[in-house]
């Protein structure tokens, strides 16, 4: 079937490159690189709730933070555990939690999404506005918990050491994975309700659509697929911190589903690259340049948001809208 | 089938509908009739389970679906259009049709993961099930045009056939012939009588053009200020006293 023949096509072109990315380019890139992956599972998958279901959220940084934390647990052994937790003794829950990567990784997700699926019943009680400050209120709380909890978050000290067991190829896997499950949703009577949910959702309920099952799978597969980013953030960092899932991520997020176009899987991959290897490409900016011989720190941030601002001037919806790249037409029915 | 008890809706101090009792019998075609602001899209929600009728009961063949969700009762077999049209914009128009198919659609979310058979088997009993809704109303020719792009009467039949894909038993029409000109809404009589008898359909609808009501309704219902004051058939009502006062003022 045509759907099969493109889908091997696709994996087999996907792991080559990383394959070869792997062996001929120098660690800088790589790293780079492995860093785009990582962003490229969470842009796809914020993109399935703010985009494709239209639930303005904004609490990524949550289930990546949740995702980092009991990913980094798992993989610590119980020495590094009790060495490296100084503010106060290790819960005997966090010395119990023990596992090797790939199972660390999917843990991660099921535990980010049962917590989606907790945090749905109060998130969609409200619409619009008001879900994007509860779910902002939700990233907060994890983190206030992460530096609390000095029992099984080691507080502010964040963890250190953590097993680098994330490659470029283990993450473009991942990436890899959780964009065809994310089409396959969207491309499916899941996906459709969604879209329906996004442009009317009391017309969606008098279809008969139960909108807030819809809405919590949305919520629920996001959250999973966050938290394996999460995961594979802490394993390829092997250090994390509660500082670094602060908003900042969210916001971050939220540029590139809004730049490669709110509810495209192909634009949030695109923007990506662009926003993260942007950022990289610009670095010359901070150094001491042709014009002066100091160095500028920030003002390649300066460039770049000039250049963000000028591609939303003339991309209203984004790169690509709410279609994907291989929309021609309004509707294809090709599989 | 639809069978309205005492039913009174109250918002804040206004009375929207109050008393109103209606009987709806298997293969009716029922107008609701009215002036602005009489009620009848009240009537209409409270039956789709949008509004909670503030006293009073609605049995749906003698089930009591008075507290009932809106997509349990579309599952029940109750489907509708609306007043304003309400496609989903960013679709195309067998898209649209496609989402009347949801729960349909049998195959689970793992199965739509993985891609298994009946995904495939499913997705393409249904795109040509949708098509044939789509030959039947008259709109083949637009299948894979966005649906916000078709002319207004276009839009009106693509949230019949819409409806149609939930496979009612009754349908609620909210005005459906309204902005219309007369060979459209003569048309869409025929396309009434056509997918009535195809799909086994009782209809109610509301309306404000006379002739189209006399043409298509067995029986209609006149409100005024949430009061009934007509129930009858189409013929006689054209001829009652409360009737025309309603709608010419009682000065004559």
């Amino acid at each position: 079937m045509k759907y099969f023949r493109n889908l091997i096509i696709s994996i087999i072109l996907v792991l080559a490159t990383l394959f070869l990315a792997n062996k001929y380019l120098d660690s800088y890139l790589v790293m780079i690189l492995s860093n785009i992956g990582i962003f490229i599972i969470l842009a796809v998958s914020y993109n399935l709730i703010n985009g494709v279901t239209g639930q303005f959220s904004l609490e990524p940084n949550g289930f990546v933070a949740i995702g980092a934390y009991v990913t980094a647990l798992l993989l610590l052994s119980n020495d590094e555990k009790t060495m490296q937790f100084m503010l106060s003794d290790p819960s005997p829950l966090i010395l119990w939690m023990h596992s090797s990567f790939i199972p660390a990784l999917l843990i991660s997700g099921i535990v980010a999404s049962l917590i989606a699926l907790t945090l749905a019943f109060p998130v969609f009680r409200v619409r619009g506005d008001y879900l994007a400050i509860v779910t902002l209120g939700f990233g907060f709380i994890i983190r206030i918990f992460a530096i609390n909890q000095d029992s099984y978050t080691n507080g502010s000290m964040g963890l250190s050491n953590i097993p680098n067991e994330a490659n470029l190829i283990s993450i473009g896997v991942f990436a890899l994975i959780s964009v065809i499950v994310v089409l396959n949703i969207v491309y499916s009577k899941y996906g459709r309700a969604m879209k329906a949910i996004r442009d009317d959702e009391d017309a969606t309920n008098a279809m008969g659509i139960n909108t807030f099952k819809i809405k919590t799978i949305a919520f629920m597969t996001s959250a999973f697929f966050e938290g394996i980013g999460g995961g594979l953030m802490a394993s390829l960092l092997t250090t994390i911190s509660p500082e670094q899932f602060s908003f900042m991520l969210t916001f971050q997020l939220l540029i590139i589903i809004v730049l490669g176009g709110l509810g495209s899987t192909t634009g949030a991959i695109i923007a990506t690259f662009l926003v993260l290897g942007g950022m990289e490409a610009l670095r010359f900016l901070d150094e001491p340049n042709f014009f002066t011989n100091t160095a500028h720190p920030g003002l390649r941030m300066v460039v770049f948001s000039l250049l963000l601002i000028l591609i939303m001037i003339f991309a209203r919806k984004g790169l690509f809208g709410d279609r994907e790249i291989w929309d021609k037409k309004w509707f294809n029915f090709k599989m | 089938m639809v069978q309205f008890q005492n039913v009174t809706k109250k918002f804040g101090g206004v009375i929207a509908i109050k008393d109103v009792n209606l009987h709806l019998n298997l293969g009716d075609t029922f107008g609701l009739i009215g002036p602005n602001g009489a009620g009848k899209t009240t009537i209409f929600n409270i039956i789709t389970g949008n509004y909670k009728p503030t006293s009073g009961k609605v049995y749906f063949k003698h089930e009591d679906i008075t507290d009932y969700k809106p997509n349990k009762i579309v599952e029940l077999g109750i489907a509708r259009t609306f007043q304003n049209i309400r496609l989903f914009s960013s679709m195309s128009v067998i898209e649209n049709v496609m989402i009347g198919f949801h729960n349909h659609i049998n195959y689970s979310f793992f199965e739509a993961i993985f891609r298994l058979p009946r995904f495939f088997r499913d997705e393409r009993n249904f795109f040509n099930e949708a098509r044939e809704i789509l030959a039947i109303l008259g709109l083949s020719e637009f299948e894979s045009y966005k649906a916000t792009s078709l002319s207004y009467g276009n839009q009106r039949k693509v949230e019949i056939a819409r409806a149609l894909a939930t496979s009612p038993e009754v349908l609620l029409l909210d005005e459906p012939a309204a902005g219309m000109n007369p060979a459209e809404s003569d048309e869409l009589a025929n396309i009434l009588e056509k997918i009535k008898k195809e799909f086994d359909l009782t209809i109610l609808l509301i309306e404000h053009d006379m002739k189209f009501v006399q043409k298509v309704c067995n029986k209609v219902l006149v409100l005024d200020y949430g009061k009934t004051i007509f129930e009858g058939s189409p013929s006689n009502m054209l001829k009652d006293e409360n009737v025309i006062k309603a709608y010419l003022g009682d000065f004559i």
